[in-house]
């Protein structure tokens, strides 16, 4: 299955519906996302960009009365089909919050939670786990001396780089964020686009941002929601230079939303 | 009268009004030592705490309460080796587990086991448990350990899981989406992430437990058996404090160095349920400042 | 996307996961057949000794035969005594501590004093109401001194529930009330505690449950084990069910020919508590689904 060389699309939804309990939130969504590329989902508050992104590694599974409709193919396998378990899912598309959530509990605990849960015993290995992924978060430096600490007594920058460092230990193929930058300081937003940037040489991203100027910045495609639907989805320079829909232009230029 | 004056007035006397709870405190123990203190110009403190000989209608009595208090620290260690476990997990499935219809039900049911009153399971104890430990194990009396430890636990439960479970409803979503979304299972999460994170509270619930099944009164002088000694196996009888007090206050001469004993042995059971809830306040204090995340 | 190592690893997760959920499924088992069970056999006990005759007469035949009258109307009086002391305390007491205290070491020590009360034993409670109703005030093994008793032990529960039901009522009442120029005690007569009335009515009822069934507290406060009468007033001594459950399965010298007596006075007693917190639950149960707010 690691051999989809000329295919470079990794996960793709086709034809997804979307519902809490009476409430249609996604409308025949069909979206392919590309391999090793960043893409941005774009929309103004409740459009259905945030659930689409927590559809792809089924965590809206954990809300009661949720359905869902059509399928989300991940290397050509829906991942909605009864056969497969949402945690071998969750265990291959890694996912970013949007407030930083270290759990209550040491930096290097909180790094070697996933990979301790998958069978990694050995301390040598989880220590070399823990300094690739800080190193692959660019937190290495800050906190190589101060392991044991508590995540809790970190910066929001630096949580929220540790939770990447940590779903980083996974080694997961997709990293979702959910406007990993809206609860930072600039600078520490800077820090993570930078991050972000280096990543997608090994990772795929697909982003939910709030911020059009990030999207512009980050993203090689971008899809622009409204409503639950998807209006556009194309390459980010296009988007923001010369849409295909007047909707979109309107959003980009800050017409509505 | 002007309306600010009034204003005052109103917040002033509710202000005295609410010391009332801390004015009775101090009157509990003001009483409890006005009565009790009198015994020791009869015995010296050491002798009455380790003094293993509780004869207090002999003459010349022997006032000594070691005894009832190993009673009651047994029928307490015992019953929360019952209480914590069923407790504890009732509160994990009632907040992690459970569909909501079940859920409902089966807190209506923890809270009818908390309102069940002591001398109805102590009576319970008496012609149902009772009857069956003596003729299962062959026992002389199913008045035992045993016994009281069982229903002290059907007590504790009820403390026990629903303020466990207030601990493990209060611990932020975030870290349970954290959890999954890096592919743990549900006991994963829950054992790893929820558990822990709740602990002070939970351990709150267990000291609380505790504290709910060492005062209780009816069940230990209902079905502990009332023996006066320290026991050999969890078959025996043995007496616990609050046992002695309610048996025998009616009885004492008022006054009496018996009377002012039982008094005393009250301000003893009195500072360790104190104690206890001193302990389960400062644990869930510290557990209400650390919080959640923040940045 | 199930390799074989993985799969293998899954399972023992999932085997773990398993074996959690079955003792945790287990211990609700458990104490769902606990509750059954004792009301079960009590019921099935004491169902058939239930007439309105003993429900009505009083005790007969040095109590080995007639009704259980005198002991209902003393758990009544008790009770009722009991819930119009604490009512009232508990009510100003909350409001004080959740509309008017500023966080500070004041509160928190009301607090504190409050949970330490909630756990002191109840035959604690009990001699502190004999040292100080009934031999320092004077009132005598009484209705007076055991009600008082049984008011300051049910006082934590009151406050705790009417400062849970004020919490509850939102902020933006108060504000609105306080923006039309409204002094503060008129926006709380008249905006909060209509509003938590229901909350702080809930927590009564739970209150007046566990102050009927109580029975350490009015041991030497103001049971007695027969009255011939009636009482006349508040400095009588009564009978009440939980002390009379006692005393015919403890004292007595006619424990076995009393056992049906025994089991009736138990119904009545599980009946009254049961059915008071049953009222409470199923108030609270409706308006947490019809919740305005």
């Amino acid at each position: 299955m690691e051999n989809n060389h000329f295919d470079t699309e990794i996960i793709k939804t086709k034809n997804v519906n979307f519902y809490y309990g009476p409430f249609k939130a996604l409308t025949d969504i069909s979206m392919n996302f590309e391999k090793r590329k960043v893409t941005a989902l774009i929309g103004p508050s409740g459009c259905g960009k945030s659930t689409l992104l927590r559809l792809l590694n089924r965590m809206n599974d954990l809300i009661a009365g949720a359905r869902v409709e059509g399928e989300v193919l991940f290397e050509g396998m829906n991942i909605y089909d009864p056969e497969v378990d949402p945690v071998e899912v969750r265990r291959r598309v890694g996912m970013v919050f949007q407030k930083p959530n270290p759990f209550p509990k040491s930096i290097f605990n909180n790094i070697t939670y996933g990979p301790r849960l998958t069978g990694t015993a050995n301390k040598l290995d989880l220590e070399a786990l823990a300094e690739i992924s800080l190193k692959q978060a660019v937190l290495w430096d800050e906190v190589k001396d101060i392991l044991g600490r508590s995540a809790m007594t970190l910066s929001g920058g630096q949580q929220q780089r540790l939770c990447i460092a940590r779903a980083l230990a996974m080694k997961p193929d997709i990293l979702l964020m959910d406007e990993p930058t809206s609860a930072l300081d600039p600078i520490s937003t800077a820090k993570i686009e930078e991050l972000i940037d280096e990543l997608k040489k090994t990772y795929t991203i697909i982003i939910v941002t709030h911020n059009m100027q990030q999207a512009a910045r980050i993203s090689d495609k971008t899809g622009f929601f409204y409503i639950g639907k998807l209006i556009e989805y194309n390459a980010t320079e296009k988007i923001f230079t010369n849409p295909d829909v007047k909707q979109t232009e309107d959003y980009i230029t800050g017409r509505f939303g | 009268m002007t309306r600010h004056q009034k204003e005052i007035i109103i917040k002033n006397v509710f202000f005295i009004l609410s010391l009332v709870s801390i004015l009775i405190l101090g009157l509990i123990v003001v009483f409890l030592f006005r009565e009790g203190l009198p015994l020791f110009r009869e015995v010296s403190l050491r002798d009455f705490i380790f003094g293993m000989e509780w004869y207090p209608t002999y003459s010349p009595p022997s006032y000594g309460i070691w005894p009832l208090i190993v009673g009651s620290l047994i029928v307490t260690i015992l019953s929360s080796l019952i209480a914590v476990p069923l407790g504890v997990l009732a509160a994990v499935y009632i907040s992690e587990i459970a569909p909501p219809a079940i859920k409902e039900v089966l807190k209506a049911i923890i809270e009818l086991l908390a309102g069940l009153p002591s001398v109805v399971l102590g009576f319970f104890g008496m012609v149902i448990i009772a009857p069956w430990l003596q003729e299962t194990f062959d026992l002389p009396t199913g008045l035992n350990i045993v016994n009281a430890s069982v229903i002290l636990a059907i007590m504790a439960v009820p403390t026990i899981s629903s303020i466990s479970e207030d601990a493990l409803y209060a611990v932020p979503n975030e870290f349970k989406e954290a959890s999954y979304a890096l592919g743990a299972t549900k006991f994963e999460t829950i054992t790893r992430i929820i558990i822990p994170s709740a602990l002070s509270g939970i351990s709150t619930a267990v000291i609380l437990g505790m504290a709910r099944a060492i005062g209780e009164t009816m069940v230990v002088l209902m079905v502990a058996g009332g023996a006066a000694a320290l026991p050999e196996s969890i078959f025996d009888s043995v007496r616990p404090m609050p046992a002695s007090i309610a048996a025998e206050m009616g009885e004492a001469p008022f006054r009496s160095g018996h009377y002012h004993a039982l008094f005393a042995t009250g301000i003893v059971l009195f500072l360790m349920t104190l104690a206890f809830n001193l302990i389960a306040d400062y644990i869930s204090q510290k557990f209400k400042e650390v919080g959640s995340a923040t940045l | 996307m199930t390799g074989q190592t993985v799969s293998g690893n899954m399972k023992r997760r999932y085997l773990k996961q398993h074996l959690f959920f079955g003792a945790v499924r287990l211990s609700a088992i458990i104490l769902t057949l606990a509750l059954g069970g004792i009301l079960f056999y009590i019921l099935a006990n004491g169902i058939q000794v239930i007439s309105w005759e003993f429900l009505t007469a009083p005790p007969t035949d040095s109590m080995t035969k007639g009704g259980i009258m005198p002991a209902i109307l003393g758990t009544l009086y008790l009770t009722i005594g009991a819930i119009t002391v604490a009512l009232p305390l508990g009510v100003v007491a909350a409001i004080y501590l959740t509309e008017y205290a500023k966080q500070g070491k004041i509160v928190r020590a009301i607090r504190v004093g409050v949970n330490c009360l909630a756990g002191v034993p109840s035959v604690v409670f009990g001699l502190f109401g004999l040292g100080f109703f009934v031999v320092f005030l004077k009132f005598g093994s009484s209705i007076l001194a055991g009600a008082l008793t049984l008011g300051i032990l049910i006082l934590p529960t009151i406050i705790g529930a009417a400062e849970e039901a004020l919490k509850g009522v939102p902020q933006t009442f108060r504000e609105a009330s306080l923006a039309l120029g409204v002094s503060k005690w008129l926006t709380i007569w008249k905006i909060v505690l209509p509003n938590a009335l229901p909350g702080i009515l809930t927590g009564s009822i739970l209150g007046i449950g566990r102050a009927a069934g109580e029975t350490a507290p009015i041991m030497f406060t103001a049971a007695a084990f027969f009255t011939a009468k009636l009482p006349g007033s508040i400095f009588d001594e009564v009978m009440a069910l939980p002390y009379h459950v006692y005393v015919l399965a403890t004292a007595g010298t006619h424990i076995e020919e009393t056992r049906p007596i025994q089991y009736g006075t138990v119904l009545v007693l599980v009946v009254l508590v049961l059915g008071i917190d049953l009222i409470a639950i199923v108030i609270r149960s409706y308006m947490r689904r019809n919740k305005r707010w």
